[in-house]
């Protein structure tokens, strides 16, 4: 639900409505059947720090707009940074023009399914402390201080620390008459503790678990992640991992934590049930997907234990909105029901296209200059009800491999192959943890891995992960996503030694 | 001052005018883009946009040391304001570890501060449309679908400083991909080109290429992983030596943290990479692929720094026949370091001077190995190693007594950019290419075709 705030005065303020008159006034007197204004104000903070000491302190913002046409069929898309009604005008002539050199190239004619009307409507994600409100003394202060605790620690040689915060705040109004104002707050801190063995040259890091999310600075202190035990742990993790001995390739049983396996289910099944990569519109690019619209209802992706709901509502979600960047409302849906595919991720067009009665509020720009594109729900993994905690289902394990964190992820254009590493590895003996491992990496087929999955643990294991920079579309665009899930086993998946990839 | 009429130069000169810090470097970057993106022979997205950003760099010393903040905002913001935040940023900061002097000699190669910036529009696919449009007629008669992206850029930076530096710099950016495919997928299919102005670009040979590969792609082969002997076609090359370049960071190396620390401490300049006379260099000059003679620096990192913004950005080897020379160095960690400061530069020149052969030769003269067209998903599996994962993508073609004889499937390659420079036995002549992978980022590169005898094929993937 949306927290107490309001959407920011100084933006309320910009001549919202005055752009929106001259630009859609305009678009229809040149005979556009569709026409939306996009007015975004997106304010950036990085902050990074190299050993406890500030390496750079970057404050962007991003503030303009875009007329979006659909004229004759064709879609026609113009962005600018002048907020005046002569540039709303001229960027939808613009939008026209651009609409007529497209349609030499455009065969299928664009039509946008229902969606109601939202005449005033306000949306504000649920944060406590503006980022932006904070100065940026205490922000870096607190910053080196966490920085410091780790260098203290014997072992750690260098330290990284960077903590990126987003404000993004939305203006969009079309035709049909919708107008929404949204204000949305996001933050993503993150350190790493490096050792180096000078003598034999090898140099081993561990990076902090604390998942990006939409909440604001109150992250850092204390509300949605709990710093001192991960601050204190991690340099002795670290210690730990350097002296352990390296993974024997072959199959184990792999028991993965939700700060690793949020990042599989975000490429093997996220991205693979996104209508525009099953109909080939980013084939060139992010690719395709194994998930054709011909196995809706049949495909039979992972075991009956997998549950995978799309959503635009979770709290503190990274894709959580009121409305999307096409006036659809915020909502949730199953994409795997029992192991079988059930739904996709789709905008406005494609809904109609697949005479879907409404889209479920997937179009998304990631920045006033860009058109909005199908991009991904918050799509997670549904917990087992009074299912087994993590030690429950490690204890069930008899040689195994638990997976915490995530570090390096890939995946094909079809989403069929992937290979991820991580964080830590622990060995798993006897149902007990056993030390940790080196040089692991895990590699699968998507439909053969979520198929091996013999237990999924309780909500007490559930965690929401996600990511600032999911990647799609061309021109390029970041689209922020979480992903919550529990604890969950998989059987017999084939391990990889690095070291011995890399041939030594 | 009605701030919505400034020129950009204008900006710039208000901004150093307005400062109360110690110094200030101020840039405008003016930038145009245009763009179609099309899928299964239709348009499914296109844009024209432009942008106006302003960075404004303060540098304030408080006593213990020179800070830095760095603030930008689009558009034509509010001079005052931004200059106010940019030095609340640097005074709230903290002294810079990368604090030195700021530049103050011009450097060579800057172009007419005072001429208006570059521009481009839609109108820029004048011709290019059409004759799309005609190759998806082709295509279609063919049965067969294209897909791909077309982007064309202008930026025109100008930088001012409070040292007295006055500089512009212009840089067009075009890319081409065009990928065909069957009806069912199951065949795919790349050809791709970097351009500076989309004159250069001929759909109707892009289009061949493509129809050339997708008949390559008629027979099927089922190859299992393994270690194979593989040409590396030069958008292949491309993509990992860029991420070899992306690792050319001294600081790292010399902090024992990437693949060029030495092991005992320093870096590994003057190590043989490459036992063939393999230069990897960078040259603001290198025709087609021009880039900027001087550095714009937003926020400083281990390879830039805030304080080198303007300094000459000159042509440079980072591996001269086979021997590591260089790796990228800001000022103030050259002076820690007593060696040289060094520029990244943004193209990329992969040769072998002493190459003879183009890449057909090199195809026409293999017994048994496997030719690639491009990589696609490349992730860092272990830095010590810079051991990259990745897919092959769009063409894996069998070649046999020095003819394809027809497509394999994917691989997912388990591989460092490093080692198969040492590993690798055979490069072409050196050609303009585009990067699969990063050319979001990185357009402007030039590679040979590489011969690698023993590529890591690490499993295979059943996508198409």
């Amino acid at each position: 639900m949306p927290g107490t705030r309001s959407v920011d005065e100084s933006f309320l303020a910009l001549p919202l409505s005055a752009l929106t008159d001259a630009a859609l006034t305009r678009a229809v007197d040149l005979g556009c059947e569709h026409a939306d204004i996009r007015v975004e104000r997106i304010r950036t903070q990085t902050i990074s720090l190299r050993d406890a000491r500030p390496e750079a302190v970057t404050d962007g913002e991003d503030l303009g707009l875009a007329v979006r046409v659909v004229h004759e069929g064709t879609w026609g898309f113009a962005a600018g940074v002048v907020l005046t009604a002569a540039e709303a005008v001229r960027l939808a002539e613009e939008a026209v023009v651009v609409a007529k050199v497209s349609a030499a190239i455009n065969t299928d004619r664009v039509e946008l399914a229902p969606e109601p009307v939202y005449a005033d409507a306000t949306y504000v994600s649920d944060y406590e402390i503006d980022p932006f409100d904070v100065p940026d003394a205490d922000k870096t202060g607190l910053l080196a201080e966490f920085s410091e605790r780790l260098l203290a620690a014997d072992g750690v040689e260098h330290v990284r620390a960077s903590c990126m915060h987003v404000k993004e705040q939305k203006y969009y109004a079309d035709t049909a008459g919708t107008r929404t104002r949204q204000q949305r707050v996001r933050i993503h801190p993150d350190l790493t503790a490096l050792t180096v063995d000078r003598a034999t040259g090898s140099f081993e890091s561990m990076r902090t678990l604390a998942p990006p999310v939409g909440r604001g600075w109150e992250y850092l202190t204390g509300t949605g992640w709990d710093w001192d035990p991960e601050l204190s742990e991690l340099p002795e993790l670290l210690r730990e991992k350097t002296k352990a001995p390296s993974v024997e390739a072959g199959r184990y049983d792999l028991v993965v934590d939700p700060s690793n396996l949020w990042l599989t289910i975000h490429e093997s099944i996220g991205h693979a049930t996104e209508l525009d990569r099953a109909l080939g519109y980013e084939a060139a690019y992010a690719g395709t997907s194994f998930a054709t619209v011909d196995k809706l209802g049949t495909l039979r992706y992972g075991s009956p234990l997998l549950q995978i709901t799309g959503d635009r509502t979770a709290p503190h979600g990274l894709s959580t909105v009121g409305w999307d960047d096409e006036g659809v409302a915020g909502q949730e849906w199953d994409i795997v029901a029992d192991g079988v595919l059930v739904g996709y991720q789709v905008d406005r067009n494609m809904a109609r296209l697949r005479g879907l009665p409404r889209s479920n509020g997937c179009a998304f720009a990631d920045s006033p200059g860009h058109v909005p594109v199908q991009r991904m729900a918050n799509v997670s993994l549904e917990p087992t009800p009074d299912g087994p905690s993590t030690e429950e289902i490690i204890g069930g394990v008899e040689r195994g491999i638990y997976v915490v964190g995530d570090k390096s992820w890939s995946i094909d254009m079809q989403r069929y192959n992937f290979q991820f590493t991580g964080q830590r590895f622990y060995r798993i003996e006897g149902g007990k943890l056993a030390g940790q491992l080196r040089d692991v990496a895990y590699q699968a087929t998507t439909t053969d891995f979520w198929g091996s999955m013999s237990v999924v643990g309780g909500p007490q294991t559930y965690v929401l992960g996600g990511a600032f920079n999911c990647g799609k579309a061309q021109p390029g665009q970041a689209a922020p996503v979480s992903h919550g899930c529990p604890t969950a086993r998989f059987d017999q998946v084939s391990i990889l030694n690095t070291v011995q990839e890399a041939g030594r | 001052m009605r701030t919505s009429r400034m020129t950009a130069q204008e900006l710039v000169e208000a901004c150093l005018a307005a400062s109360t810090a110690d110094a200030q470097i101020t840039y405008v970057t003016e930038h145009a883009e245009a763009n179609l993106r099309w899928a299964a022979n239709s348009l499914t997205t296109n844009g024209a946009m432009r942008s106006r950003s302003v960075v404004v760099i303060s540098f304030v010393d408080g006593g213990a040391g020179m800070a830095a903040g760095s603030v930008s905002r689009t558009g034509t913001p509010d001079v005052a304001e931004l200059v106010a935040a940019s030095e609340r940023a640097a005074r709230d900061a903290g002294p810079a570890e990368d604090a030195v002097p700021l530049v103050a000699e011009a450097p060579p190669g800057a172009g007419d501060w005072s001429a208006d910036p570059a521009e481009t529009s839609i109108e820029v696919f004048a011709e290019f449309a059409p004759a799309l449009g005609q190759a998806f007629g082709e295509a279609r008669d063919r049965g067969e679908l294209l897909f791909g992206f077309a982007e064309h850029s202008m930026s025109t930076t100008y930088l001012g400083s409070s040292t007295g530096l006055r500089l512009r710099t212009d840089q067009p950016t075009g890319r081409v991909e065009l990928n065909g495919k069957s009806p069912d997928f199951s065949r795919s299919v790349w050809s791709g080109t970097s351009t500076r102005d989309f004159r250069d670009v001929s759909v109707a040979a892009l289009a061949a290429d493509v129809e050339k590969k997708m008949g390559w792609s008629q027979r099927r082969i089922d190859l299992p992983a393994g270690r194979y002997e593989t040409l590396l076609p030069p958008s292949a090359v491309s993509d990992l030596m860029i991420y070899l370049y992306w690792t050319m960071e001294a600081r790292d190396a010399d902090e024992g943290r990437n693949v060029f620390a030495r092991a005992g401490g320093g870096n590994r300049i003057g190590d043989r990479l490459a036992e063939l006379p393999l230069t990897l260099r960078s040259d603001p000059a290198y025709a087609g692929l021009e880039a900027a003679p001087f550095q714009v620096v937003p926020a400083s990192s281990g390879s830039a720094s805030v304080f080198d913004n303007g300094l000459a950005a000159p042509a440079i080897d980072w591996i001269t026949d086979g021997v590591l020379t260089n790796l990228v160095r800001p000022r103030s960690w050259a002076l820690t370091q007593t060696a040289p400061a060094t520029v990244a530069v943004d193209n990329l020149i992969l040769e072998d001077r002493s190459a003879a052969v183009d890449p057909a030769e090199m195809v026409a003269a293999t017994e048994r190995g496997l030719l690639l067209t491009t990589l696609w998903y490349i992730r860092e599996v272990d830095p010590q190693t810079l051991l990259l994962t990745g897919l092959t993508r769009d063409g894996v073609f069998l070649v046999e007594n020095g003819e394809v004889t027809g497509a394999v499937n994917n691989f997912r390659f388990n591989e460092s950019p490093v080692d198969l420079l040492g590993r690798t036995v055979q490069a072409s002549r050196t050609e303009r290419t585009l990067p699969r992978e990063w050319n979001d980022w990185f357009t402007r590169t030039a590679m040979p075709m590489l011969r690698v005898p023993d590529f890591n094929m690490s499993s295979v993937s059943p996508a198409s």
